[in-house]
């Protein structure tokens, strides 16, 4: 069996590359370490000394302000030094090699490297290649994974569901596309969940997706019934209009989440999206912003998940 | 080394005793994860005071953070009271080397500005590697190098101290 190459010889996170292969003691590992540092940035100074001296680098492949903003939040909440790369705009388009532009950033003394790139793999490639005390942490590899947005979806549902035992949760939308089903699929599996539902138009799920353990269904209203957790995914613009759907309109009459919609599931259900959303898309504005979305804590948990990611790898 | 580990149970009523006189209404404290908080759940309703218990880890904070790493799930500090102007008793089980006191002081002043801070310790087994001293001990414990002295709490909630080989 190949090693995985998100652990060290010991056992313990080294790189955060993805949720799927990640023991489920380690993922128990990073919310308890998130849970303390929500009361961190709850305080009046939302600041401690951990990671006071070592050199966060955010490598943007592609563009997204949004996620690299929360590592930078984490990573200057934990006194690390950010330094921001939007590595689009710079030398990628000269030229230069993926594995160049990381020896020459390295050569900088870098502890941390967060990469979000457009091609699957790509922080694979690079964990592969630097130095032992270097550590890689995956924002978002093309169509496979985003740990971190995972991660807090995670933290979110054991933050006001408790536990995963009994929990039957309902992902619904453009899973094909999304990295963030992929590693929530994995979290909640490890977890043990005992029902994870995908929702969605034939043309929007990925071919073989109930291998991963979940159960699948076109029909929105049957998927949501007593569902305990209600997951967005966010309909990609470029997607709209494409061959695999024929409207926004039309997608937001089957699969865009309404009252009535969501009136099916359980009377205490949440729902999340990972943001950016898509009003009368993906999701009606009352549900978007009624009592049981808890969109908005989920970026506030956000910041927390990823400074315990952080500070664990880069203390490992 | 032969000499007697002192009864825990028997330290905490004498140390209740040497710390009722400077209790005013400004008095708070708080306990260090995970032995000094056992101690100072014990502590605080013997000295009546008007503020719940504030309980502190002081993970975040440590000066081994570049060595060891962050291993275990840090417990969450709650201070359920303003610190701003009070006189704290911070309250540990054993001091050693003084740096996790150093730490917790850190921590505190993130959260404000305290009058005071009085440090509250069960045993002081000496060895110190920073220049922080107890204003308030159980009792001072000879312990060879080799050994570290632990808090254990039984499951009816008594405590007690006890030599392990340091690991």
């Amino acid at each position: 069996m190949l090693a995985n190459p998100q652990l060290n010889a010991n056992g313990e996170l080294q790189h955060l590359l993805s949720i799927e292969g990640l023991p489920r003691e380690i993922l128990l590992q990073i919310l308890g370490t998130a849970e303390s540092f929500v009361g961190v940035t709850e305080r009046e100074v939302k600041k401690v000394p951990l990671m006071r001296g070592k050199s966060v680098f955010n490598l943007f492949f592609e563009a997204s302000t949004r996620t690299r903003t929360t590592f930078e939040i984490a990573a200057k909440r934990l006194s690390a030094d950010v330094i921001n790369l939007n590595i689009a705009a710079s030398s990628q388009s000269k030229g230069e090699s993926l594995l160049d532009t990381v020896a020459n950033l390295s050569a900088m003394q870098a502890d941390v490297f967060i990469v979000r790139h457009a091609s699957s793999g790509a922080p694979y490639l690079i964990a592969r290649h630097v130095k032992p005390h270097e550590h890689v942490i995956n924002a978002g590899d093309g169509r496979h994974a985003h740990p971190t947005q995972g991660l807090l979806d995670l933290y979110t549902i054991r933050h006001y569901k408790k536990e995963f035992t009994g929990l039957t949760v309902a992902i619904v939308g453009d899973v094909l596309h999304s990295r963030v089903a992929r590693s929530l699929i994995h979290g909640l599996t490890t977890l043990g969940a005992p029902e994870v539902r995908v929702i969605g138009p034939q043309t929007l799920l990925p071919a073989g997706v109930e291998a991963l353990g979940v159960r699948v269904f076109h029909d929105m209203r049957a998927g949501l019934a007593g569902c305990d957790v209600v997951v967005m995914l966010r309909l990609q613009n470029e997607r709209m209009n494409g061959p695999l759907l024929p409207s926004a309109q039309e997608f937001f009459k089957s699969y865009g989440l309404t009252a009535e919609k969501l009136a099916l599931a359980k009377p205490d259900a949440i729902v999340m999206h990972p943001g950016p959303m898509n009003r009368g898309v993906e999701i009606d504005s009352p549900v978007a912003d009624g009592p049981h979305s808890v969109i908005l804590p989920q970026v506030t948990f956000g910041i927390a998940v990823r400074m315990a990611v952080m500070s664990i790898v880069a203390g490992n | 080394m032969t000499s007697k580990l002192p009864e825990a149970e028997e330290l905490l009523p004498r140390l209740a005793a040497e710390l009722r006189p400077r209790v005013t209404p400004a008095t708070a404290m708080i306990g260090l994860h995970t032995g000094g908080a056992w101690v100072a759940e014990r502590l605080h309703p013997m000295l009546g005071l008007k503020d719940p218990l504030g309980l502190m880890d002081i993970a975040f904070y440590r000066d081994d953070y570049a060595k060891e790493g962050l291993k275990h799930d840090p417990k969450k500090t709650r201070i359920p009271f303003e610190v701003e102007g009070r006189d704290l008793l911070l309250v540990d089980d054993v001091l050693y080397t003084g740096r996790t006191v150093r730490a917790a002081m850190n921590e505190l002043f993130d959260y404000g500005r305290p009058r005071s801070i009085a440090l509250v310790v069960l045993a002081d087994r000496g060895g110190r590697q920073l220049p922080i001293e107890a204003q308030h001990v159980g009792a001072r414990v000879e312990v060879p190098k080799d050994k570290r002295l632990r808090l254990k709490r039984a499951d009816n909630g008594r405590l007690r101290l006890e030599l392990e080989d340091a690991g």
